[in-house]
């Protein structure tokens, strides 16, 4: 076995002393040109895969500027209950651009966690946290619903029955001349820890935070 | 009474004497259909002199097929000509969309549905033929699966299949964002999230489907480039392997027909 092994060409000279080859060449002319054409065409896939992918792709690394919104005088707020306000997200897609932030003033009574402090109001998004259907705040039943899949969450936004997995997301007030101001949202785990908005359905808690990292689209 | 031989004709000039009768039916001038199919044959010939097309159309039309062939065995064509519904009407309904999220979009579709002429048929065959397409997609997987056709030497084609499968789901999932009316902007923003619940991918994949971190200027175009270019063309190519194939190794028999005994083997065996 090891005889014949050791009798076996190498595949890198097999063509060593074909017609036309000349005396001891290690790199034939065949060879030289077969690899050149395939680096050739390998070269020239590359240089249109390549654009077209990162093309494609780079829309995935790009950051979103962040605009503070404004969203109505302090008098439209009050304390106890959440007022709807309706704005601009994303711009340039008329209404499909849209959301929806329930808006009251901060109320040291309610809003024990400490991170809530020194925010003067209090903004929830809309977006259920199960699979993103917009919530809508029922006063009666003090909740936010879910029409889609029941996903149900009280004054804090925090979950207390159906499918999501983790609280409603919020956004950053300001007040700028007597204006409310929003900025887009973060997310939390129920837990005082803020976290860079994620997506829908994606836990935060525990492992969740990990296999569900920060995008560079969405940052805090 | 017997019959008297008759006698040779008398030598004529060539010019007088009639032109002897030419191969073929007419005997002389060709008839008009005659005339047509001939022009065919032509046409045919000098294609397949120089393509050698018959050939293939040969093999991949007149194959053997197994006994006990039956209607099952017609559900990939099925599937293929829904595909092939889908491309014709889809191609026309591109003459007149407008991927544009500010409102063009939605109202590209009214303008289809409403005012062109036929257009809400045509609309309407591509919607349900959608339907009807991934029916016959799992139906004809079914088909595949329940009498063991997907064994070897044809596990190659199931996997062609499957990954057909999940494109004809991707042209599904595209394809209904691009109305855009609020069931379809919701079944997307819900579809988009579902994908971004994988673990670690998950909300890049999300941030690709929608060319940003939150559904954008870009997210309906993209949909409608995957809808109409990439896919397309995917499934066009899996296709042509995947029936490549089936005229390569044959299709199976049902399995309730037990494999016939050659005679001499039977013989042979006493």
């Amino acid at each position: 076995m090891a005889d014949r092994r050791a009798k076996q060409k190498s595949k890198y000279t097999l063509d060593r002393g074909i017609p036309g080859a000349f005396e001891g060449e290690t790199v034939t002319r065949r060879r030289f040109m077969t690899g050149t054409a395939h680096g050739a065409g390998a070269v020239a896939a590359t240089a249109f895969t390549l654009p077209a992918l990162g093309f494609a792709i780079g829309p995935i690394f790009k950051s979103t500027e962040h605009h503070w919104e404004s969203v109505g005088p302090e008098s439209s707020f009050s304390e106890n209950n959440y007022t709807p306000v309706v704005f601009t997200l994303t711009p340039g897609i008329g209404e499909a651009g849209k959301t929806t932030a329930y808006v009251r003033k901060f109320n040291p009574a309610i809003d024990t966690d400490p991170y809530d402090h020194g925010t003067p109001y209090i903004a929830i998004s809309s977006r259920c946290a199960h699979v993103g259907c917009p919530v809508r705040w029922v006063d009666a039943a003090e909740r936010f619903i879910c029409p889609c899949h029941g996903g149900v969450y009280d004054l804090l936004g925090r979950r207390v029955g159906g499918p999501p997995v983790r609280p409603l997301d919020r956004f950053y007030t300001r007040v700028s001349g007597e204006q409310v101001e929003l900025v887009p949202p973060f997310s939390d785990n129920g837990h005082p820890r803020r976290f860079s908005p994620r997506d829908p359905d994606e836990p935060l808690d525990g492992v969740g935070q990990y296999l569900y990292p920060s995008r560079p689209t969405a940052q805090k | 009474m017997p019959k008297i031989p008759k006698l040779p004709a008398p030598p004529l000039p060539s010019a007088l004497r009639e032109p002897p009768p030419r191969p073929g039916e007419g005997n002389g001038k060709l008839g008009a259909l005659e005339g047509a199919r001939d022009a065919g044959i032509t046409v045919v010939d000098w294609v397949d002199e120089r393509t050698s097309l018959s050939g293939a159309t040969r093999w991949i039309l007149f194959r053997k097929i197994p006994k006990g062939t039956n209607w099952f065995y017609t559900l990939g064509s099925a599937t293929l000509f829904a595909f092939l519904s889908q491309a014709v009407t889809g191609v026309f309904l591109a003459m007149f969309y407008r991927p544009d999220p500010a409102g063009g979009a939605y109202e590209s579709v009214r303008h289809i549905t409403n005012d062109v002429f036929l257009g809400q048929f045509v609309r309407g065959m591509h919607k349900w033929g959608s339907s009807v397409m991934v029916i016959l997609v799992f139906v004809h997987m079914a088909r595949t699966f329940f009498f063991g056709a997907y064994k070897y030497p044809r596990e190659l084609n199931w996997v062609i299949g499957v990954v057909l499968l999940i494109l004809t789901m991707v042209m599904g999932f595209t394809g209904y964002l691009l109305p855009f009316d609020q069931r379809a902007y919701w079944a997307t923003i819900v579809g988009v999230n579902i994908n971004g619940t994988g673990p670690l991918i998950g909300p890049y994949l999300s941030d690709f489907l929608r060319g940003g971190g939150e559904f954008g200027a870009t997210t309906l175009s993209r949909f409608y480039a995957i809808h109409m270019l990439l896919v397309p063309g995917l499934i066009v190519a899996l296709i042509g392997a995947h029936l490549y194939l089936v005229t390569k190794l044959g299709t199976t028999a049902p399995p309730w027909l037990k494999a016939e005994k050659r005679a001499e083997l039977s013989e042979s065996e006493v």
